[in-house]
């Protein structure tokens, strides 16, 4: 076992290979033979993660070229620590969203014909992302990703997700095109795509800039930075909740996870003082936006999405912390926004599963059919309320060490305001996710118009909960893998 | 046997997260089995801290400790001073959920109730056995957490705006304290409360900085511990049920701001560098400030609870009176009240809630005659009630000999004054209500009576005031000895002081 993992052929491939099967399976077998395969991909897919997470840790980090092709010719899959914990990331949540999908899924039985190879196509795209060595790849990988999002939305048929899902297309058209774009201007430049040899010869050259700035402009569309966060929270809000919990847990990252290894690996040298700040403020003001526009919100997941806008806005404080301000800082900063990412990833994924269980259950989806809800939907709220810890960034929670990390960041590297915009952050987050809670507690006149969830549903929100929760305890290991893939090695 | 040391402390937490979780887990109408769990798992706590008081008091060190991220480890210690505070909450914590159950019955949500309760005793033993300031934080936010839906139980308007206001006050003193702690972090490093003088070689350059943190931290604890002009939040949290005010009150929340305030002074700066720095004075200043402050607007409430409210303004500021007095005697003085204040205060709101309860009474004026009606409580009230105005043998008085010894020793012959005007007004604001219950005659009805077994009300709501006054007068009758909560803080003192 021990040689087969150190020397046997790399799994790296079947993370995709894998649900690209289950997808085309599941859209030509019947619906009958739906669960089965779902249940048997979901297992093997795990197990490959598994034997991909034993593999690297014997290993360490590693590259596979598709066909034995040499760069840069063919195509290469990179395995590293963060890649590693985002396939984790991934491959637990997608199958807590798979396992709450099979039962919700019975309340929309017309979305069952696409969801399946929709959802498996997802994932497939994301372990394509998350694995990508090169420009290209990672072109084709946000392709499948927005599209299959984008399909995903539309699945309920219902109005307002078409509206909202052909918002979402428009946004991921613009994006990928303007990705392409960059995509085309350094492969006329330089001859290649491969991230890793690019970074040795990248020039700060006009074309260069430009394709940097094209490229940037595209991912912060696709991650809903602010101000081009508009079309995230309908789509978000109006998707079934194991999408939206897929979507802002996941998908959103993938577009932050690029935006990172474009700067911080590719092009560290042409990330200035100032570039950094402005990413910086973008984040600043997607946090306060955000935030304020989730305390306005009346309907339950609406509130929740802008609460997205607001978190990823977080992400993008990476940047100035990690530019120009000395190791530790910039250690600090990189383990603390790579768990902030992990941490919102669980909650916001629960939390919106959790919120789905509640609408199902109260029949209604604004605030105030919450009232009662205390009383006779526990488990539903339990989620909910575990969830809002997290995203808050209280302790015990994976939300708060995360923080923490941050605000030891800023502080070390003199940037203040960055400490105002995380502590004054917390406070907004506090003020929307405590005005869900405070309904909770409201009797109601008529009890009895609640109808139970089923189980599965309530504890598949419960355990993402509690995994973001643990994340506040057990930190030293994700800590660890991430802190081995900081860019300039151990520096 | 080492292993036991390393998770004594651990497994005083978990009896009552465990009891949470099963509480939570269990059907609402199950009450036989929860109550049931809830009385297991506070006598099984109060054993186990009997045990590491036992072993503590013989030098003995209970450590749980391990890594959360590089450089901060979670800590939970049990020092003299930490199982001091964890025995108080747990022998409070027993009689309280004795009333409660009792004060309950019958009501919807108790499951929710009970839940958060045990949850919000687990957070006070962890702020009592953190080691670090890092620990200290984390269960400091956990008690905001769970000690909301207990303020907010009742979910009418008035309890919202109460939770609203509650959190306001508790969460920006959260961020606040954040601050300070990552300051501190920054500076120098993991703290331990274990050991002394870690601060020294900061100075002379830092002290400023040190200076600023020190303003942070305490501002950030002194909204819990309701100082003047951070205590709006205590008397509107009166709006939540009786056994949950004596908690508040008593024990967890506003203890755990002054405990707090105790492990900065002492653990994390050092009794003898915050005296260098001066910081006392200003901690003083501001305690005085709220002692009389909050004895002056006792005066002025009419409602039960929330003369009482403002009772516990005044007086859990003894406690930060009591440190600032540089030396020994100030030391024993303030943190003696911090438990004999506590076995007074949940005597009170316990009696409080026993005629609102029976009777209906809420206002001052409705109490004409109770004493004849409600001997048993009332008497209870009364012992409570002395004490807190500081007659021997009671125990407060116990806490005011020290306090005043201690500002004589430490040359603020202010601080006497002080005293003395907020004990006149402590009798002002208290003997009215002691003439009314037993001197003057009942006026017509009784707002809302309710016939609860033979004696002044059920047993439930009776035993536990008549305990805690009974502790109350003990500790005061039975100071010298060697069990006495003065013998345990001398043994604290000695250990502050004597490093």
């Amino acid at each position: 076992m021990l040689s087969w993992l150190t020397e046997g052929p790399s799994l790296l491939p079947w993370l995709v290979i894998l649900p690209l099967l289950w997808s085309i399976l599941s859209l030509t077998a019947g619906q009958r033979l739906q669960p089965l395969i779902a249940t048997t991909a979901v297992g093997l897919i795990l197990l490959a993660t598994l034997l991909v997470l034993l593999q690297w840790l014997q290993r360490g980090d590693h590259f596979y070229s598709l066909g034995d092709w040499a760069v840069p010719l063919g195509i290469r899959l990179r395995l590293d620590g963060l890649a590693l914990l985002l396939l984790l990331l991934t491959s637990g949540i997608t199958s807590v969203c798979t396992l709450h999908a099979g039962r919700y899924l019975q309340e929309y039985p017309r979305a069952k014909t696409y969801f399946w190879p929709l959802l498996a196509f997802c994932w497939a795209a994301m372990n394509v992302i998350w694995l990508s060595a090169d420009l290209f790849n990672l072109y084709v990988g946000l392709e499948l990703l927005g599209f299959s999002a984008v399909g995903l939305v539309a699945l309920t048929g219902e109005k307002k997700a078409l509206a909202a899902s052909l918002r979402y297309l428009y946004a991921a058209l613009l994006g990928s095109l303007a990705w392409l774009l960059g995509v085309a201007l350094i492969y006329g430049h330089q001859g290649q795509l491969d991230i890793s040899s690019l970074a040795l010869t990248f020039t700060d050259s006009i074309s260069g800039q430009a394709a940097l700035a094209l490229m940037t402009l595209g991912l912060l569309l696709k991650m809903a930075a602010f101000p081009l966060h508009s079309w995230l929270p309908p789509a978000h809000a109006s998707a079934l909740p194991p999408v939206s919990a897929l979507l802002s847990g996941l998908v959103a990252k993938a577009a932050f996870y690029i935006l990172v290894r474009l700067w911080l690996e590719m092009a560290p040298d042409n990330l200035t003082f100032s570039a950094a700040q402005l990413l910086g403020a973008l984040g600043a003001a997607a946090v306060f936006w955000g935030g304020w526009m989730a305390c306005r919100q009346q309907q339950l997941k609406m509130l929740v999405a802008y609460s997205t806008v607001a978190q990823l806005g977080y992400l993008l404080l990476l940047f100035p912390l990690t530019t120009g301000t000395g190791e530790e800082a910039t250690r600090l900063a990189w383990e603390g926004g790579w768990l902030q990412l992990t941490s919102h990833a669980l909650a916001k994924a629960a939390m919106f599963l959790a919120a789905g269980n509640l609408v199902l259950a109260m029949g209604r989806p604004d605030l105030p059919g919450l009232h009662g809800a205390g009383r006779y939907l526990p488990f539903s709220l339990l989620g909910f309320g575990l969830a809002g810890v997290s995203l808050m960034g209280l302790p015990p929670s994976g939300g708060f060490m995360a923080k923490w990390l941050l605000l030891q960041s800023a502080l070390l590297s003199g940037q203040w305001w960055w400490i105002l915009v995380l502590l004054s952050g917390s406070a907004l987050s506090a003020v929307y996710i405590f005005k869900v809670y405070q309904q909770c507690y409201v009797e109601s006149d008529n009890p009895d118009r609640f109808r139970q969830p089923a189980l599965v549903l309530d504890l598949s929100a419960l355990a993402l909960a509690l995994l973001a929760l643990a994340l506040g305890i057990l930190s030293a290991w994700p800590q660890w893998l991430i802190s081995t893939a900081l860019p300039g090695g151990a520096a | 046997m080492m292993d036991l040391h390393f998770w004594l402390p651990v497994l005083v937490l978990f009896t009552s997260l465990g009891a949470a979780a099963i509480i939570f887990w269990l059907d609402e109408n199950n009450s036989r089995m929860r109550s049931s769990i809830n009385l297991a798992a506070a006598g099984i706590k109060i054993l186990l801290v009997i045990w590491i008081l036992v072993g503590v008091s013989q030098g003995e060190v209970y450590e749980t400790r391990f890594t959360l991220l590089t450089g901060i480890d979670f800590v939970l210690r049990a020092d003299a001073l930490g199982v001091m505070f964890a025995g108080l909450s747990s022998l409070l914590w027993l009689f309280t959920t004795l009333y409660a159950i009792g004060y309950l019955e019958g009501t919807p949500n108790r499951r929710r109730f009970f839940g958060f309760f045990s949850l919000c005793v687990a957070s006070t033993l962890g702020i009592a056995f953190a080691g670090n300031l890092f620990t200290f934080l984390i269960f400091y936010e956990l008690l905001t957490l769970s000690t909301y839906p207990l303020v907010v139980h009742k979910g009418t308007d008035k309890a919202l705006r109460a939770g609203r206001l509650y959190l306001i006050y508790t969460l920006g003193g959260g961020v606040v304290l954040l601050a300070g702690v990552l300051w501190m972090h920054s500076l120098a490093g993991d703290l331990s409360f274990a050991a002394t003088g870690q601060l020294d070689a900061l100075l002379p350059e830092q002290a400023s900085t040190l200076k600023w943190i020190f303003l942070l931290l305490i501002g950030g604890l002194a909204v819990k511990a309701a100082m003047v002009p951070l205590h709006g939040w205590l008397p509107e949290a009166m709006v939540a049920p009786a056994p949950v005010s004596a908690l508040l009150h008593a024990v967890a929340v506003v203890k755990a701001g002054a405990f707090g305030i105790v492990r900065v002074v002492y653990d994390v700066y050092g009794i003898t560098l915050s005296y260098q720095l001066g910081l006392l004075l200003p901690l003083g200043i501001a305690a005085a400030i709220t002692i009389l402050y909050g004895s002056l607007r006792a005066l002025a409430q009419q409602d039960i609870k929330r003369r009482l409210a403002f009772s516990t303004v005044s007086q859990v500021s003894y406690i930060a009176l009591g440190i600032s007095l540089f030396g020994p005697a100030g030391t024993i003085g303030g943190l003696v009240h911090l438990l004999h204040q506590g076995l007074m205060k949940v005597t009170l709101f316990f009696c409080a809630g026993n005629y609102a309860e029976t009777l209906g009474i809420h206002k001052i004026q409705q109490l004409n005659g109770a004493g004849r009606r409600m001997p048993g409580t009332s008497l209870a009230f009364t012992i409570g009630a002395l004490g807190m105005i500081g007659l021997p043998p009671i125990a407060g008085f116990i806490s005011k000999w020290y306090l005043a010894t201690g500002a004589l020793h430490a040359d603020m012959d202010w601080v006497l004054l002080v005293l003395i005007l907020s004990s006149l007004m402590n009798a002002g604001y208290f003997l009215p209500l002691l003439y009314r219950i037993w001197f003057c005659p009942q006026q017509g009805e009784w707002p809302q009576e309710r016939v609860l077994g033979r004696w002044d009300t059920s047993l439930w709501l009776l035993i536990p005031p008549l305990v805690t006054a009974s502790l109350s007068l003990l500790a005061g009758l039975l100071a010298a000895s060697d069990f006495s909560p003065l013998a345990w803080v001398q043994l604290v003192t000695t250990r502050e002081y004597l490093p």
